[in-house]
């Protein structure tokens, strides 16, 4: 049974690093190794960014030169001009032509719309040079990204739905997948928001604490495969997430928590002492308020972004390599990569929750706890 | 981090917050807080099946020492009563050998009350026989002495002397 949970595992990877390599891109012969270089910089790049359409491969025909999409348009949403405009992906052509709506025309370029003009020129900012203006803003396309999001969304919630359904009928026992889960869901209430949280307040941070491990765990597990999405490696989404650990921590701290903020020494020393400390002190645990999210935020996005940066990388190097050398070489480094990834999606995933739970215990800690800390600058 | 803030899109930003708030929405209602209460059902029961089992068992042992304990006090009530019976047994042989003694006494005392009785009767009936006879031997021989009156008197005399001396 372990066994053959394991051949599945490698086999998923292996067909992972192998899909990723037919969608690495595709080059004549005729190219110097330094454009594949800067090629396949620009294709991680890419990679990275989130995009309009849901793009699988892409592949150069070898006679005519035309560049192949394999994929399906997504719809695009935005708000530009004072109007709403909205058409499919697919009239973009992956950024080679301009799209004409409600008068004003717009074109992809790093895959963000920008307005342009009607030869399908962008407008060059005259003081800074080389930056285009005329970006659209207010963008609230369905990017390959929402979809990504959808579809983790819309899993976990089938997942859970049966996961819940299961004790009804099975006597209290989960079946099936659920008995993969529910050791998780335990783990997280007993060993990240109890241990934090403390055992009266952990229950209204339990559905947040969850769901929000589970999605940037199958979020970064969809990183891992074939269709190279980059959902939780995106500064926007862990941004999203963290603003709303923000948000949660500073609604629901209580008295304590905003004294241990305003005034961390309590009744330990006399006020003339206290405020010259506080002067330093006070700033210093207001900054911390905003520090704790951004530490968040910046954490995940640069551990994803990291990982994709790396495995993609070693897979670029077996079109620079082009021997039977490297090729090899460059596959088993991205093999033993994609390895410790799969562990690295699970490990964000807990460190994200557990930090958050750490920060959700010391907005709710009461005065029994404060006591313990009394006298003492806690919780920088 | 200008690379950063031109990368952030805003839409995205918005997307994520609507979709994660209605995930956690949809979840919290259909998943997280069934499985949670399924959990915590479980849980107390175990623990409920468990502090019952435990209690049985004390009560087991409750029952337990109740039996020895019942068990202990009826051997002492028998040992009770098999001395207290060894020790009626005992009185009453005391107490019937006392009462034949006392019997025996008060026969004997009786008996030798009414031995004392007859004597008694017998020593008078003898007195009173000797009396009698002494009478009629006395008549007797008053009817041949007392011819004269000297010696009835002198005979009287000596009689009544004699009679003092034999009382």
């Amino acid at each position: 049974m372990r066994k053959n949970t394991l051949v599945r595992v490698l086999s998923v990877l292996i067909l992972a690093v192998g899909f990723s390599a037919t969608a690495a891109p595709q080059k004549d012969d005729g190219d110097s190794p330094k454009d594949t270089k800067t090629e396949i910089k620009e294709y991680i790049a890419h990679h990275l960014q989130d995009s309009h359409d849901f793009n699988i491969m892409a592949s150069t025909d070898e006679e005519t030169g035309e560049v192949h999409h394999y994929g399906f348009p997504l719809p695009v949403i935005f708000w530009d001009d004072g109007k709403l405009h909205t058409f499919m992906s697919s009239k973009f052509h992956h950024g080679e032509t301009a799209v004409e709506s409600q008068g004003n025309h717009y074109k992809l370029y790093h895959s963000k719309i920008y307005r342009v003009d009607a030869d399908g020129n962008l407008n060059y900012d005259e003081a800074h040079g080389d930056h285009p203006t005329g970006r659209v803003h207010l963008d609230l396309s369905i990017t390959k990204s929402v979809v990504m999001m959808l579809v983790t969304g819309l899993l976990l919630i089938w997942l859970f739905r049966s996961l819940a359904k299961s004790y009804g009928k099975n006597g209290s026992i989960p079946k099936g997948i659920g008995r993969f889960f529910e050791p998780i869901v335990l783990y997280i209430r007993d060993d990240i928001a109890k241990a934090n949280i403390g055992e009266h307040k952990y229950k209204r941070y339990m559905p947040f604490l969850l769901t929000v491990f589970f999605f940037i765990w199958f979020l970064n597990m969809f990183g891992l495969t074939p269709l190279g999405v980059n959902v939780t490696g995106n500064i926007a989404v862990t941004a999203a997430l963290a603003i709303l650990v923000f948000l949660l921590t500073n609604f629901t701290g209580t008295k304590d928590y905003w004294k241990h903020i305003f005034d961390p020494l309590g009744d330990g020393m006399p006020w003339i002492g206290k405020a010259i400390i506080y002067i330093i002190l006070i700033p210093i645990e207001i900054l911390g308020l905003f520090i704790k999210p951004f530490a968040l935020m910046i954490r995940l996005y640069a551990n994803m972004t990291a990982g994709h940066v790396v495995l993609m990388s070693l897979i670029g190097l077996i079109f620079i390599f082009k021997s039977w050398v490297g090729g090899p070489l460059s596959f088993g480094l991205s093999f033993a990569i994609s390895l410790i990834e799969l562990f690295v999606a699970l490990l964000q995933a807990y460190i994200f929750t557990m930090l958050a739970a750490l920060y959700f215990g010391f907005a709710s800690e009461t005065h029994e706890h404060a006591e313990e800390h009394d006298g003492e600058v806690a919780h920088l | 981090m200008e690379k950063l803030i031109n990368d952030f899109s805003f839409g995205l930003f918005i997307w994520q917050i609507i979709l994660f708030l209605l995930l956690l929405f949809l979840l919290r209602k259909f998943a997280w807080k069934p499985i949670l209460k399924a959990v915590e059902d479980r849980e107390t029961g175990i623990k409920e099946a468990l502090d019952s089992a435990e209690k049985a068992k004390l009560e087991m042992a409750n029952l337990q020492a109740d039996n020895e304990k019942l068990l202990q006090e009826a051997r002492a009530e028998r040992d009770t009563m098999l001395k207290e019976a060894r020790e009626m047994k005992a009185k009453m042989i005391a107490d019937a050998k006392e009462e034949a003694q006392a019997e025996a006494n008060k026969t004997i005392a009786n008996a030798q009350t009414a031995i004392e009785g007859e004597k008694k009767a017998a020593i008078a009936e003898l007195k009173e026989t000797v009396a009698n006879l002494s009478v009629e031997i006395a008549e007797k021989v008053v009817k041949s002495e007392l011819s004269n009156k000297d010696k009835q008197l002198e005979l009287v005399d000596s009689m009544l002397k004699d009679a003092n001396l034999n009382n």
